[in-house]
């Protein structure tokens, strides 16, 4: 079993694991932002470039560091390498000049957008980006485009991180939808008059890092932030069944497949749990489903600041942080400052 | 007169037919290969030979041959890259379309050294006609007995089969010639695994440049140890190289590696000198993705020294005062040449040619063209010479292919030698008319870094 060393951390992996999925199992903190890489997918990730990382040292046998910068989602490491990640100057560098080309032509539609909250070029944006943009060039411009009744392609916001083509590949039984044209005007788009229609079509919305693609029953009905998810299951013949409900009020807005702490769907047994059209858009009444349990849901999130869960692990922390103070010193909070809603704090 | 082994024969009239081209002695090599070798000597020879690859990037030929995976039972594929769209290079294309039977014949040899039963020549889209010379040679030499079944009466088997791309550069890297091949989006492929281990329909595959298999068959005729007197140091043989620009006599040239590049440019029986007796401002000198020079940088080195063509002699230097061998288009400006005009031309082909599947050659290639096209017109900052700099360093090395590398380089040099012209444009705006009355040879500007 090779090891490999990251950031300082090192860690015994088995044979054929590639570096990020190493500093994925240290934890967050190592882990190298992706935006197109997704493990439940084979031959995905290589394309983004944000999860670029230096080889220091390439192997126990072979010392020589690596000349560029590689892929982490795709390069397998090697007996004693070392890896530099956040440690290194110059990716830091590397992956602002990767942000800002994710950024040049995507269109700065957050406020209308239906992935704002949960989308993983904002958070990328927000941890790697500048405030301002240099390209004061006009954004390349596409026809938004209806694919199916129930999923709308918005390709200006498009990344092609090819995802959705790979979900469509392995996860539906025939993939009717391609990358057409190339360099900066390639497009995802479907054979011409053809939509996708398949029972497992709705998962191009979940791997979706961007708001390309979204949920038509979702569109405009809420902000992310505004919705609790909830936990549940029901008995589908076609699917795990496995499911993430978002409520407003006492009424579900969507469903979607769960995910972990990477942003992927999450596996049980061995198995990925894709979750079928039925599930995701008829199955819309609390009537529909067992409830498991509130979700847990990152505290950096911004759904988080909203949501019931981060309430605890808010009043943990600040009781930690009490605790640690020498003297017994006893800090007073002001009325209401635990109080998620409360927005003057 | 330096030695000609690939284009010795080629004013020859008729040598585009079979016997012609096998009474100037051709397909004696590939007999001598059959009758009287086995796989591992021609590859000794190629190793022995000192052979790199033509195509560009100068990788020993034997090493790549010698890393072909050997499974058994599983097929071997020699594939040649005849996809040759880096502007400023026609080399392949003038050797194939005036002797393509020596192509054919070094396809054969490196078939048979390699193992493999079925070969390709991909061919770009543009060189349908040259596609139909080579399938006339191909079907002469099946015809023949030269390929098919029982080659020679050797027992050897090979088919041969051309393939035409349908115009994208990008299918000249290699994986993305063989996802091509195999009919799919020509995208290059994330390596490793390298196609020696898994290239064409994931089966071991070299592929190579049409002049590097053509070479194979003079290195198999005379010998490696011979091929490796001609040359310099670690560049070894001969080189054709496509002279363009403003020269007296632009064409296919082949030379020995080590040739002076002064001599190259002036002598009567190379380019001939500038045209209109002006004077020589800058050259790119092994195709358009190759950082250019300026005159007096390409003709001595940093250290004084006469600047040789060969991979060492142009490399001299690293980026900072060198370039590279490359593909060898060589292309030379004279002294009223528009660096940014050029510049941009160049800009907008990667532009074009991005298969848009990394982020920053997607993106960034077309932010280059676009802030090029605004300073050559006038409208350009200071801050975007500056802006064009970095773009280009964060393109560099950062993508799957070297595609982001082809476009990153010439920018880069680009503004490493000549940053007063791009200043000059700036500086002049709306009324910059023609360069040539802003900027002469008399203030070529010490390189920066």
């Amino acid at each position: 079993m090779p090891k490999v060393t990251i950031d300082g951390v090192t860690i015994e992996v088995p044979n054929g694991t590639t570096i990020l999925e190493a500093a994925r199992m240290i934890g967050p903190e190592v882990a190298p932002p992706t935006m197109c890489y997704y493990s439940k997918l084979e031959t995905s990730g290589g394309y983004c470039r944000t999860c670029l990382v230096k080889v220091s040292q390439g192997s126990e046998k072979d010392p020589r560091p690596m000349p560029k910068p590689v892929a982490s989602c795709r390069t397998q490491v090697m007996d004693g390498m070392v890896v530099e990640n956040n440690t290194s100057p110059e990716i830091h560098e590397a992956r602002a000049g990767v942000v800002e080309f994710l950024l040049a032509n995507h269109p700065l539609d957050c406020p209308v957008c239906d992935q704002a909250g949960e989308c993983h070029l904002q958070d990328l944006g927000y941890e790697h980006g500048k405030s301002e943009t240099r390209f004061e060039f006009p954004r390349r411009e596409f026809e938004r485009k209806d694919i199916g009744d129930k999923i709308q392609l918005h390709m200006n916001r498009c990344i092609l991180c090819y995802r959705c083509v790979k979900t469509a590949d392995q996860v539906t039984d025939c993939r009717v939808h391609g990358v057409m044209n190339r360099g900066e005007v390639a497009e995802i788009s479907t054979y011409i008059e053809k939509s996708i229609d398949n029972d497992f079509s709705g998962n191009v919305i979940d791997v979706c890092p961007v708001g390309a693609l979204t949920d038509k029953t979702f569109r405009f009905q809420s902000r992310v932030w505004f919705t609790k998810p909830v936990d549940a299951h029901r008995d589908c013949v076609k699917c795990c069944g496995k499911v993430r409900l978002w409520y407003k009020g006492n009424e579900v807005l969507r469903v979607t497949a769960r995910k972990d702490q990477w942003g992927e769907v999450e596996s049980y047994d061995g198995k990925t749990g894709w979750i079928c059209n039925t599930c995701r858009f008829d199955k819309k009444t609390t009537a529909d489903w067992t409830i498991d349990g509130p979700s847990k849901i990152s505290r950096h999130s911004v759904i988080s600041a909203n949501h019931y869960n981060s309430l605890k692990a808010l009043k943990a922390t600040i009781d930690r942080q009490k605790d640690a103070l020498p003297h017994g010193e006893k800090v007073t909070l002001g009325h209401g400052a635990l109080d998620p809603n409360n927005e003057s704090k | 007169m330096g030695k000609k082994l690939l284009l010795e024969h080629i004013d020859v009239p008729g040598i585009q037919s079979l016997n012609v081209y096998r009474q100037k002695g051709g397909y004696e090599t590939l007999k001598k290969a059959l009758t009287s070798m086995t796989p591992e000597q021609i590859l000794e020879e190629v190793k022995t030979s000192g052979l790199r690859g033509r195509g560009g990037a100068g990788f020993p030929t034997g090493l790549k041959w010698s890393f072909l995976a050997k499974p058994e039972g599983v097929a071997r594929y020699l594939v040649c890259n005849a996809d040759e769209s880096e502007p400023g290079t026609f080399k392949d294309r003038y050797l194939m379309e005036k002797i393509p039977h020596i192509l054919i014949e070094g396809m054969i040899v490196s078939s048979f050294a390699l193992g493999a039963n079925t070969s390709y020549i991909y061919i770009r889209g543009e060189y349908f006609y040259v596609a139909r010379i080579l399938e006339n040679a191909i079907a002469e030499a099946y015809e023949a007995g030269l390929l098919g079944k029982n080659i020679m009466g050797s027992g050897y088997d090979l088919d041969l089969y051309v393939q035409i791309g349908a115009g994208a550069y990008i299918c000249g890297e290699e994986t993305a010639l063989l996802e091509s091949l195999e009919g799919k989006r020509g995208n290059p492929r994330i390596k490793p695994p390298f196609p020696a281990i898994a290239g064409l329909y994931g089966c071991p595959t070299v592929v190579n440049n049409v002049e590097t298999i053509a070479a194979v068959v003079p290195i198999v005729k005379d010998g490696g140890a011979a091929y490796a007197q001609i040359g310099i140091g670690k560049s070894t043989g001969t080189k054709l190289i496509s002279a363009s620009g403003h020269l007296n006599k632009p064409g296919v040239y082949e030379i020995e590696l080590g040739l002076p590049v002064e001599e190259f440019i002036y002598s009567e029986e190379y380019c001939g000198g500038i045209k209109n007796g002006k004077q020589l401002k800058a050259v790119v000198a092994g195709g358009s993705s190759v950082p250019i020079l300026p005159a007096h940088l390409i003709l001595k080195t940093a250290a004084g020294e006469p600047r040789l063509m060969s991979y060492e002699g142009l490399a001299d230097g690293g980026f900072a005062t060198g370039t590279m061998l490359g593909s060898g288009g060589f292309i030379a400006m004279d002294e009223d040449s528009s660096i940014v005009k050029n510049l941009w031309t160049f800009s907008r082909f990667y532009h074009h040619e991005s298969c848009g599947q990394c982020s920053p050659c997607r993106e960034g290639t077309g932010w280059m063209e676009k802030i090029l096209h605004k300073i050559l017109h006038g409208h350009g900052t200071l801050a975007d010479v500056d802006l064009l700099w970095d773009i280009q360093s964060k393109i560099e090395g950062k993508t799957i292919c070297p595609l982001g590398d082809a476009a990153a380089w010439p920018v880069a040099s680009a503004i490493r030698h000549f940053r007063n012209e791009f200043e000059e444009y700036v500086k002049q705006g709306h009324s910059i008319k023609d360069v040539k009355h802003y900027y002469r040879l008399n203030h070529l500007p010490e390189p920066v870094n």
